[in-house]
């Protein structure tokens, strides 16, 4: 019922791109025969050197993306049904489980948003850090040691000999979430995928975080995949911003399009319900209901029933991806006059 | 707010909690979580306090209804003193002040259906017959925006921002006139964050109520709040009007704490303070200003003496060194001496 090959344009020099995912379906079987289609059919690609940030509610499956990325779907009950996902042109979803552990910690790093689950409470930070770099860049216990070392004195412990006997219970989470990106950077990645990484820190700290990961990515020209709420940190990091809902990109622009030329109702009524420091209101604006349950999706425009904007084919027909200059993809009806569809 | 009545006075506020030591060594310290905390709340307006976690703003929400015993200090509402009160008294004037807690998840009760927990506060006042009492939860659950229907089921069939709403109705059945609401949105998707914020300030206009809102997010306290207090490793630091605050902030680490919040502005890039390090544990604050070992302004006396607040015209005070310089002296002593009698009288 849905369309069903698509084909991202043509990109001017392939040899740019890092990541390619292409028309990933992650659905999850939720029990009496109910799927839950978590991700459905979502295309985008990140270039090197490239961040791109990943925003939404909680919910639109902006999570489960990135977990698909790294093959971290738990299955059952989860299952990548459709889809391709390639890095540097290697398709990361035929890859035997051994190959797959190569590229992640190798070619793919990750931090998560709670850095204390993330971590082993029962292995000293240094024993952590250690293993990744003897198992990924079979290094000697030795040099593993003092490269460790000079990893937590860069993600800015100045007391790194310290600390690299210390077990995770016993730093803050700022410290924490230091310590994982010094992992995740450990073996310099090509790609970085966020999931939220400041959203349990304070502003003071997630600064201090989110100066590290751009460090970081100018020192070794890694690309970041940034999952986030937060729509400052997405104007003062991304390059490009994907705004997911319910399982779909509905919209795709460069970070100043995005703020500056919004196109789709749901970034609109996404970015006005967000308090501004600068600007005094009386009231905020807010989105009326809830994101849909991934089991339960209307057949029309999944945004259909909270928009301002809906019409009578939003209900019926589920809008496509159409693509306007700059790179600029939105999809909503509005828009079906103007702009080339694309899928 | 044109009138300013006081409808809460803390004077010299201190919540200390021993930290357990090894079996032989008995208390190893103390953590000073609320560390002489003065101010007022005047009636009808919202008093925003932001800080980072383990700033102590819980804490001092928590001891102002004495959920936590306070270890030394005053608490007066509508002047009675609170500090003192066995729990029969207190549970008197309790009644007039409640409290919105941040996990919608955690603060109801799992197995009691939704008009239980509303009604739960009026049951045990005792003072509605049961008719009275249902007509008054019916009326409460679609002042917070839910359905009727709502009263026949369990919080879990809620979601996070209806959940919250079923909070502020519990809390408002009592008819209060004071709420403490400590970060009552975090937990919360923007889009549903700003529902709840704009039923808090619906309520507050109908019914006349006082805020104190707890958060560390500085845009959410902003938008709510008429006056702001900041509040660094158990003291407040910086006090005074919003707009004050968030466009002349005094105190460095108010500053610095309004230039990390990331901003859209792609016009003018503001320049940003960073700070170097972590807040320092709470068992062991530094000497002097506690701020010091981040300060990007700190001098040697900052390092021994700790500031005390002071006032500048429009009623913005600040505990800083900066300021208590030279010109400032002045309002310095007449403030300590402001201090001494209150402490006589």
């Amino acid at each position: 019922m849905e369309s069903p090959q698509l084909h991202l344009e043509p990109s001017k020099s392939t040899n740019d791109l890092l990541l390619e995912v292409k028309g990933l379906k992650t659905y999850f079987h939720i029990g009496k025969g109910k799927i839950a289609k978590a991700v459905d059919n979502v295309s985008f690609a990140i270039k090197k050197g490239e961040t791109v940030a990943l925003v939404g509610e909680s919910g639109s499956g902006k999570s489960i993306t990135s977990l698909s990325i790294m093959r971290l779907i738990p299955s059952p009950p989860g299952e990548i049904v459709e889809g391709s996902i390639s890095l540097e042109g290697r398709d990361l979803l035929t890859l035997s489980e051994d190959d797959m552990t190569k590229v992640r910690g190798n070619e793919i790093g990750m931090i998560f948003q709670e850095p204390m689950t993330s971590l082993d409470p029962v292995f000293t930070i240094g024993n952590q850090i250690v293993e990744s770099l003897m198992k990924h860049q079979k290094m000697k216990k030795k040099e593993a040691y003092e490269k460790a070392v000079d990893l937590l004195k860069i993600v800015g412990f100045a007391r790194a000999e310290k600390i690299i006997k210390e077990y995770p219970h016993q730093l803050s989470g700022g410290m924490r979430q230091r310590v994982m990106i010094a992992i995740a950077m450990s073996n310099n990645p090509k790609l970085l995928i966020a999931d939220e990484p400041t959203t349990a820190l304070d502003v003071t700290v997630q600064a201090q975080i989110l100066n590290l990961m751009i460090d970081m990515k100018e020192q070794f020209g890694s690309s970041i995949l940034l999952i986030t709420h937060d729509m400052g940190v997405v104007a003062e990091t991304a390059d490009r911003v994907l705004v997911m809902y319910g399982g779909q990109i509905v919209e795709e622009a460069p970070v100043r399009d995005l703020f500056l030329k919004t196109k789709h109702p749901y970034t609109t009524a996404l970015l006005r319900t967000i308090p501004n420091i600068d600007v005094d209101l009386k009231r905020l604006e807010s989105i009326p209901g809830n994101v849909p349950p991934a089991h339960l999706f209307p057949k029309g425009c999944r945004f259909a029933a909270r928009c301002t904007h809906a019409m009578t084919k939003c209900q019926e027909e589920m809008p496509q991806l159409i693509e306007f200059e700059n790179n600029h993809k939105v999809r909503c009806h509005l828009y079906a006059s103007e702009g080339g569809a694309i899928e | 707010m044109s009138e300013r009545e006081k409808i809460l006075e803390i004077k010299h506020l201190k919540t200390y909690f021993p930290i357990k030591g090894t079996l032989f060594k008995g208390k190893a310290g103390l953590v000073k979580a609320v560390d002489d905390i003065s101010f007022d709340v005047f009636k009808g307006e919202t008093l925003g306090i932001v800080g980072e976690s383990g700033s102590g703003k819980s804490t001092l929400g928590r001891t102002i209804l004495r959920l936590t015993e306070p270890t030394d200090g005053e608490i007066i509402f509508e002047g009675n003193h609170l500090e003192h009160l066995g729990n029969r008294q207190l549970q008197k004037h309790r009644q007039h002040m409640q409290m919105v807690f941040q996990d919608p998840f955690a603060s109801l009760n799992p197995r009691m259906r939704v008009g239980q927990l509303v009604g739960e506060p009026i049951a045990v006042q005792k003072i509605l017959s049961k008719a009275e009492r249902t007509r008054k939860i019916e009326s409460l659950i679609e002042k917070v925006g839910l359905p009727k229907e709502a009263l026949a089921k369990f919080p879990h069939e809620f979601s996070g921002g209806q959940r919250q709403r079923i909070g502020i109705a519990r809390a408002l059945s009592m008819n209060p006139k004071f709420i403490i609401a400590d970060e009552p949105v975090s937990a919360l998707d923007v889009s549903v964050q700003s529902q709840v914020l704009n039923l808090m300030l619906d309520l507050q206009e109908e019914f006349n109520l006082t805020y104190l809102f707890i958060s560390h997010d500085l845009s959410v306290v902003k938008h709510i709040s008429d006056r702001v207090g900041v509040m660094y490793l158990g003291r407040i630091v910086e006090i005074g009007p919003k707009h004050d605050i968030y466009n002349n902030p005094l105190h460095p680490y108010t500053q610095a704490l309004l230039s990390a919040i990331p901003i859209v502005n792609f016009e003018k890039k503001r320049e940003k303070i960073q700070l170097s390090g972590e807040p320092p544990s709470p068992s062991d604050p530094p000497t002097g200003c506690a701020f010091h070992t981040r300060c990007p302004k700190a001098f040697d006396r900052c390092k021994v003496e700790r500031p005390e607040l002071i006032h500048n015209e429009s009623g913005q005070q600040v505990a800083c060194h900066l300021y208590s310089q030279e010109d400032n002296k002045k309002i310095l002593n007449a403030e300590s001496k402001i201090l001494q009698l209150t402490k006589q009288s």
